[in-house]
């Protein structure tokens, strides 16, 4: 037993702190670290009139319910509509959950066999030693497809937001943060001459032996996506675009992904009409085998690859 | 050739047991600096001088094979990008820092030089 403490003897003590900190009555770092208080934004009043003026044409317009009837007709539809779908769904949600099996039961989908097909003909029947890859690139093709279709449209939605036009983007890049930003730095420039190659390499290396081991289409394209970032910060947007523009990132995915669709059309109309396949599986193991698996990885990592930097070059400067 | 294993576990337990010092001080001089780029200073020391010693620790342990050439890859990495991106970070600081004054003293080499001189007649 140690001795009682007073209030102001307990205050001082290092465990008095430590459970101010827990539950957040004190920030330790409040006042110790450099830091800058946000300011309050305050709107010009020139720019709220017109925010205002904007907001009551919209509704004198558009959402004048008494003079038209369309919308009126439209308005009571909406809400009739809205509660029958509602209930549509609720009903239709429930009967598929009273369905559902019990609990632990034995017939439940984690026990079928698909697993254990998985692992004893996984290599035999997609030639892939990765049982991974060959699980999403050859039994669920079909989803890793929507998955980059997903990307292309992310990129899509991305470039319909951010693209600038030349003559607002100029402004705007001036009026940037980004004007303070290092650049020419030949410590960088340095480092990226000697790390840039490896790191392609590297990517390359991750997408071609996705099948032999951990790796794949989307890290590999991840990497090669960093590494072109790497060089765009070195050496800037005029010695990137002699290489990447958009016309290069529309050619780069469109033929990535029609390759993809077209391959794994021909795979599914094979395999589902048991027809001979013309891609041979080869010898697991080497480079070169696992049939359709090699292509699709490639495919996937340039989609992967291109919407990396897309990304990149959009959020920087609004175009390539 | 049990005592070799025991040697080199041994070291191998000291060069990670180091590294880790290293990232200790390394996160308490984090988060006790005030300044940016002295702050930055401590967490380079991780950056560099810890992971080096950490990974050193692991190559011995495990032994020397193909692995360990990749464990050394990450390593020599390392060592290029993390005192590249500090600079960078370090001159971002510089070229954007409001309170300048109050930072940095800006010295001539001949000045310093005179100064260092005069301390010098001093003692």
């Amino acid at each position: 037993m140690g001795r009682k403490r007073t209030p102001e003897e307990y205050e001082k003590t290092v465990s008095y702190r430590l459970r101010q900190w827990l539950d957040g009555s004190r920030d330790p770092f409040l006042g110790r670290v450099e830091m800058k208080p946000q300011e309050l934004f305050v709107e010009p009043q020139e720019l709220r009139d017109r925010r205002e003026e904007d907001l009551e044409r919209i509704h004198a317009r558009a959402y004048d319910m008494h003079s038209n009837t369309r919308l009126q007709k439209f308005h009571h539809f909406y809400q009739a509509f809205s509660v029958l779908f509602c209930l549509i769904l609720v009903l239709t949600l429930l009967t598929a959950v009273s369905w559902l099996p019990t609990v632990g039961a034995s017939e439940r989908p984690v026990n079928n066999e698909v697993a254990a097909r998985y692992i004893e003909k996984g290599l035999q029947e997609t030639g892939s030693v990765n049982i991974v890859t060959g699980m999403i690139l050859d039994y669920r093709a079909f989803d890793t497809l929507g998955e980059s279709h997903v990307l292309f449209a992310a990129t899509c939605t991305v470039l319909i937001l951010l693209r600038e036009d030349k003559k607002r983007g100029r402004a705007r890049e001036d009026a940037s943060d980004r004007l303070y930003e290092p650049k020419n730095d030949l410590i960088l420039q340095t480092a990226a001459r000697m790390l840039v190659p490896p790191i392609i390499i590297f990517g390359i290396y991750v997408i071609l032996c996705g099948h032999l081991g951990p790796g794949g289409g989307f890290s590999g394209g991840a990497v090669i996506g960093a590494g072109l970032i790497l060089y765009l910060c070195a050496f800037g947007f005029a010695k990137t675009e002699r290489f990447f523009t958009a016309k290069t990132y529309r050619v780069m995915s469109f033929g990535a992904l029609a390759c993809y669709s077209l391959s794994k059309c021909y795979s599914f109309y094979t395999g589902a009409n048991e027809i001979e396949s013309v891609i041979p599986l080869g010898t697991p193991g080497a480079i070169l085998s696992s049939g359709l698996i090699f292509v699709l990885n490639i495919c996937v990592g340039v989609v992967v690859a291109g919407t990396m930097y897309t990304f990149y070059c959009m959020f920087r400067k609004g175009g390539y | 050739m049990a005592v070799f294993e025991w040697i080199r576990f041994v070291i191998g337990g000291v060069l990670l047991l180091c590294g880790l010092g290293i990232f200790a001080i390394e996160m308490l001089g984090v988060y006790r600096f005030r300044y940016v780029l002295n702050r930055m200073h401590a967490a380079a020391m991780g950056d560099t001088l810890g992971i080096g010693f950490s990974i050193v620790g692991l190559i011995v342990m495990n032994g020397f094979h193909l692995t360990s050439l990749k464990l050394f890859l990450v390593v020599a990495f390392l060592w290029f990008s993390s005192p590249t991106s500090s600079h960078l970070i370090a001159r971002l600081e510089f070229t954007t820092d409001e309170a300048r004054e109050e930072h940095y003293r800006q010295v001539e080499l001949t000045e310093l030089e005179k100064e260092l001189a005069q301390k010098k007649e001093e003692v």
